[in-house]
């Protein structure tokens, strides 16, 4: 009797601070957006029900059409990010010998723990007219004209996947690394040649792997803001720059609000179907540790 | 080694290893090393090296150290971090006790919703959170004349907009390791006599210091270099990125921004090499 008393106090006192967290934070805050979103202003302080933020977005291309950039976009970096993190994380897993690995690991890291503002800084002060990589070209005399590598899509994409591929990168490299090397011997000793045990044995058990980084990849990329803006320039037309618009600029939150709503949506939805597609949860991958 | 690749294969693989390498480490680089160069714009050509931008204190080449805005943003986000750190780690210790130790309905629901933070884009959170604090003070003031202030814009809703996905992170390290323990140790101690208080105080605690603090780490630099979410909720008292940032759109670049970079990636890499240092398993005795 004592006992499960004593277990259920325990219990509502562990889950109190959780509750707290994830209601107050999180779920009222997400409720109450979407309560401002469909809010029409109809006069000075005077607000009715209406979905006319969400059809202002919709009749409006400029609107949508950034959605679907930013949404394409995101995707060319989750796929430019696997193709380019998968050997990498494969050689730190399976390839380098055991003192390398840490070594090569925690190399990964670094730039995590520095902030994407640093990162941009650094890209920028390389890609631009009179950076790094433009004044070494004149005075190899490959060219004799500084050249602009910013602003522009590629720099935009470059400088995203390089903010992101160590979340690709990390989840990898831990899946592969609990992947048993007989498993790779046995399929070359029953005649499979490197792209088939590639296909047939070593991506579908990296597959939650792949999944995880996909996911947080793509989220993280399609939430970013500050390096479109620093490295796209002035029409780098990210979603996040149009929230920060009507948020800052024009001060209208209701459309704000609905726009936040839009993106949560759409990227709930890639992230949704990409866990059906490939036959996954998200428990089964992004909650893994 | 896993696979026997003929060696021409080994040798492009190692080379494209080492360029990627190579391509991680060339914006920091970058942006370190104009902090030593001896002129007003981060870029080349060389113009020798110095210390200004750290130490001197008149203008043109005002150093970091002396520039009163840069130092009240460091300032803001030390402060910040800390608050942030500190309570991300008691609800991450909370919640690891809560999800390995406890039975209760719905529990893999609720894992869910405490992973969901980390996939919610910084802005939207920032967002929302402004909204809701902003309604509630204004609702607060209408009906009540109410000043509710700390529902406005500033340190108090910077903490809790990243206190709200950094709980995330904290709650995966500390749930990692509290599902490494063996509870017949805590079974011994009760059989020994020892009380419930004492049990977590002197075995259970102990045992996950070692993650509690690389999660207070690893939430400290999180919270350090965010940006998108404070973007949205920061008033008058600017942290350190959103000085930089502002610096960065108002002057342009200037080389005290890099040896602020500098200073940051240096405090950083301490700082996470301690991480990693406490997290090391101790040999058994």
């Amino acid at each position: 009797m004592m006992q499960s008393d004593i277990k259920r106090l325990s219990l509502i006192l562990l889950f109190a601070p959780f509750a707290l967290w994830i209601f107050l934070l999180i779920i009222l805050p997400h409720l109450g957006m979407f309560y401002i979103s469909v809010q029409e202003k109809v006069g000075p302080r005077m607000y009715e029900f209406g979905l006319g933020n969400y059809i202002n977005f919709f009749t409006e291309p400029i609107y949508w059409n950034t959605l679907i950039r930013t949404g394409s976009m995101s995707l060319l970096v989750t796929v430019l990010a696997l193709l380019l993190g998968f050997p990498i994380a494969y050689y730190i897993a399976k390839i380098a010998g055991n003192r390398t690995r840490g070594a090569l690991f925690l190399m990964c890291l670094i730039p995590l723990w520095v902030s994407d503002l640093i990162r941009a800084f650094g890209w920028i002060l390389l890609l631009r007219e009179t950076g790094i990589i433009s004044t070494s070209l004149q005075w190899a005399g490959v060219v004799n004209t500084p050249i602009e590598f910013l602003y522009n899509d590629a720099a935009v994409i470059m400088g995203l996947v390089y903010t992101v591929i160590l979340f690709m990168i990390v989840p990898l490299v831990s899946t592969l690394d609990g992947m048993d090397n007989a498993m790779i011997e046995a399929g070359y000793n029953l005649g499979g040649n490197g792209p088939t045990v590639l296909r047939r044995i070593i991506i579908p058990y990296a597959m939650p792997g792949i999944v995880s980084g996909c996911i947080v990849v793509f989220m993280l990329t399609a939430g970013s803001y500050l390096t479109p803006i620093l490295l796209g320039g002035k029409n780098s037309s990210w979603f996040t720059e149009q929230i920060y618009d009507q948020f800052i600029t024009r001060y209208n939150w209701e459309s704000g609000a609905a726009f936040g709503f839009l993106l949560l949506a759409f990227t709930s939805l890639v992230v949704w179907g990409g866990l059906k597609l490939s036959g996954q949860t998200l428990n089964s991958t992004v909650a893994r540790s | 080694m896993a696979i026997k690749p003929n060696t021409a294969f080994l040798t492009s693989y190692r080379i494209y290893v080492a360029a990627f390498f190579v391509f991680l480490a060339a914006p920091l680089v970058a942006a370190g090393v104009f902090a030593f160069n001896d002129s007003v714009f981060p870029s080349l050509p060389w113009q020798g090296f110095t210390l200004d931008w750290f130490f001197n204190d008149t203008e043109p080449k005002l150093g970091m150290f002396h520039d009163r805005r840069l130092l009240r943003g460091l300032y803001y986000s030390f402060v910040i971090a800390s608050f942030v750190s500190l309570l991300s780690v008691f609800v991450g210790t909370c919640n690891a006790f809560l999800f390995v130790r406890c039975k209760f309905p719905a529990k893999d629901f609720f894992y869910i919703m405490m992973v969901l933070p980390l996939v919610i884009p910084g802005v939207i959170l920032g967002i929302s959170i402004l909204l809701l604090a902003s309604n509630i003070a204004n609702g607060a003031e209408e009906a009540l004349s109410l000043d509710l202030d700390f529902l406005r814009p500033g340190i108090i809703l910077v903490v809790l907009g990243q206190f709200s996905f950094i709980t995330t992170i904290t709650s995966l390290v500390i749930i990692a390791r509290l599902k490494k323990f063996d509870e017949s140790m805590e079974e011994a101690a009760f059989n020994l006599g020892a009380s419930r208080v004492r049990v977590l105080r002197t075995i259970t605690l102990p045992f996950l210091f070692p993650a509690m603090a690389a999660a207070g780490i690893v939430a400290f630099l999180v919270s350090f270099e965010n940006f998108n979410t404070t973007l949205f909720l920061v008033g008058s008292e600017a942290p350190l990125t959103i000085t930089m940032y502002d610096r960065m759109v108002k002057v342009g670049s200037t080389p005290v921004l890099n040896a602020v970079s500098f200073f940051l990636m240096v405090g950083s890499a301490m700082l996470a090499l301690v991480s990693v240092l406490v997290q090391r398993d101790k040999p058994q005795t």
